[in-house]
């Protein structure tokens, strides 16, 4: 009887809670065409830990009228993993993603900050040091002629784009919303290699948020360190650092913190003290959405695992 | 300085200037590293004294210890330097010595760093769940974030099975050449 039971019932009824995210990386559609047009790196991370960012950088990018153009067949960039343990390793790799991004032309606009560093330093070592560009240009088999210009998606948004233009866009005004602006280690330094913002106290991600009508406050760990990839093998550290930034947040009167970057955003949301639901911490682009209105704001928030909903509620931000 | 220290000293730092492509020579202790540095609290040695220690040949101090790998590459320190020495390169150049000399002190970050290059090697991404599991099978760590990890999934943020790149060929070029220059 147990049997025809179970039999009886059609097999959607046992698989309709499997999600296909379980099984394998969903591939995003690419979307129509748009004014600006630039090359996409997402990198590992925004294939899983960060899903968010990916899906809200895709959603607002084509609400601002930029197309982004994903890298056809990028590599990992390498990450700590590769410059830590073998040099010629860690330029290899992201220089084989520049040879993709020059094959599509258009610039390159890199999410994450440590794939970011990586690329814009691997292109830093192809533009001044001749041994080395020889040697990598071997290795991975092109010709590197400097037309691509690398960027993070912060300084796309900000150069390419434009804060005027963003905050044109904006629909619904984070009004009461106080954040701290969190940039990490790998968007402004080493200076010479990134050549954006000041390395000191970077000021680009604060005027973007403000333009939301969101209230940015000023504070003194903006390019503070989270522990990176320290996070796994040596989680108490990585513990002690993220429970300084949030503690500096909560002092300056912050509610949430707005990140650039999938191993800070990460590192804040797993490494604080159990049970601690009270500073979430956001991708910029996912704000961008919100202020403008998007309809799949919702989706992305409930990939936290901070949930944010409570306080944008509390702020009627979302319903 | 130099009449102090003996050959294979000598070599040493002479080998960690050149690869690391930095004026090793012109620091003089002014410590900015040191205070901007975020790890001190949790390692062996400031930046400024790994610095002193190449600059003096001390081969074995400066590689087996473990502020080169707990070290987590945040560029304060070459940020800040009033001489343009990039200490992360130092670093860096450091710790694929005491790779090859096998002088590693922290195991367990030499580990994850070879597992990761490993998925990398074997789909041309990180595929982290697989990833994640063979770290901690490999270090013994077994239990720890498991609700982070069934947390992730249930979102669907660790797909069981890995996205690869289709160009395998460049791919074992680049690890292949890269591993025996």
């Amino acid at each position: 009887m147990l049997f025809n039971h179970i039999a009886n019932k059609p097999i959607s009824f046992y698989t309709r809670y499997i999600q296909p995210g379980w099984i394998f990386v969903k591939p995003n559609r690419e979307r129509g065409h748009g004014q600006l047009k630039l090359s996409y790196f997402p990198g590992c991370s925004l294939e899983s830990t960060a899903k968010e960012y990916d899906l809200s950088t895709r959603s607002v990018c084509h609400a601002l009228g930029i197309e982004l153009v994903e890298l056809k067949d990028w590599v990992c960039c390498g990450a700590t993993s590769a410059h830590s343990t073998n040099h010629t390793l860690s330029l290899a790799l992201p220089a084989r993603n520049i040879a993709l991004a020059q094959e599509q032309g258009a610039d390159l606009a890199i999410p994450c900050s440590a794939c970011f560093n990586v690329l814009k330093k691997t292109d830093y070592t192809m533009r001044n040091d001749e041994t080395m560009r020889l040697k990598t240009e071997k290795i991975t088999d092109f010709k590197y002629n400097g037309l691509v210009n690398v960027l993070s998606l912060l300084e796309a948004f900000t150069t390419s784009i434009g804060v005027n233009s963003i905050a044109k866009s904006v629909k619904k005004p984070l009004q009461g919303l106080n954040v701290v602006c969190y940039y990490g280690c790998l968007l402004v330094r080493p200076p010479e290699v990134t050549q954006f913002d000041s390395r000191e106290n970077p000021e680009s991600l604060d005027n973007i948020i403000n333009s939301l009508g969101a209230q940015t406050i000023p504070w003194s760990y903006k390019t503070d360190c989270c522990g990176a990839s320290l996070s796994l093998t040596s989680a108490n550290i990585v513990h002690k650092m993220v429970g300084r930034l949030l503690d500096a947040a909560r002092e300056a009167g912050a509610e949430a913190i707005v990140t650039a970057c999938p191993l800070c955003q990460s590192n804040l949301e797993m490494r604080r003290a159990k049970g601690d639901i009270s500073m979430p911490a956001f991708y910029f682009t996912e704000l961008i959405g919100l202020a403008m209105d998007l309809p799949d704001t919702e989706q992305w928030f409930k990939l936290h695992l901070v949930d944010p909903r409570p306080l944008l509620k509390s702020l009627s931000l979302v319903r | 300085m130099m009449s102090i220290i003996n050959q294979e000293g000598l070599e040493f730092y002479r080998e960690i200037r050149e690869k690391s492509g930095q004026p090793i020579e012109l620091c003089y202790q002014c410590q900015k590293c040191a205070s901007g540095c975020i790890a001190t609290e949790y390692a062996d040695f400031y930046p400024n004294e790994i610095l002193r220690l190449v600059q003096l040949g001390q081969k074995q101090k400066a590689l087996n210890c473990s502020s080169i790998w707990i070290c987590s590459s945040c560029e304060t320190c070459g940020a800040r330097c009033p001489n343009g020495i990039n200490t992360r390169a130092v670093i860096d150049a450091l710790k694929e010595k005491a790779i090859a000399e096998g002088l590693v002190k922290e195991k367990k970050i030499h580990l994850f760093h070879t597992v990761f290059l490993n998925s990398v090697r074997a789909n041309g991404r990180v595929h982290e769940p697989v990833m994640m599991a063979m770290y901690k099978l490999k270090s013994k760590d077994l239990w720890s974030d498991l609700d982070h990890g069934f947390n992730m999934f249930i979102k669907g943020k660790m797909p069981l099975l890995p996205s690869r790149v289709k160009n395998r060929q460049t791919l074992k070029q680049i690890f292949k050449q890269s591993y025996s220059s």
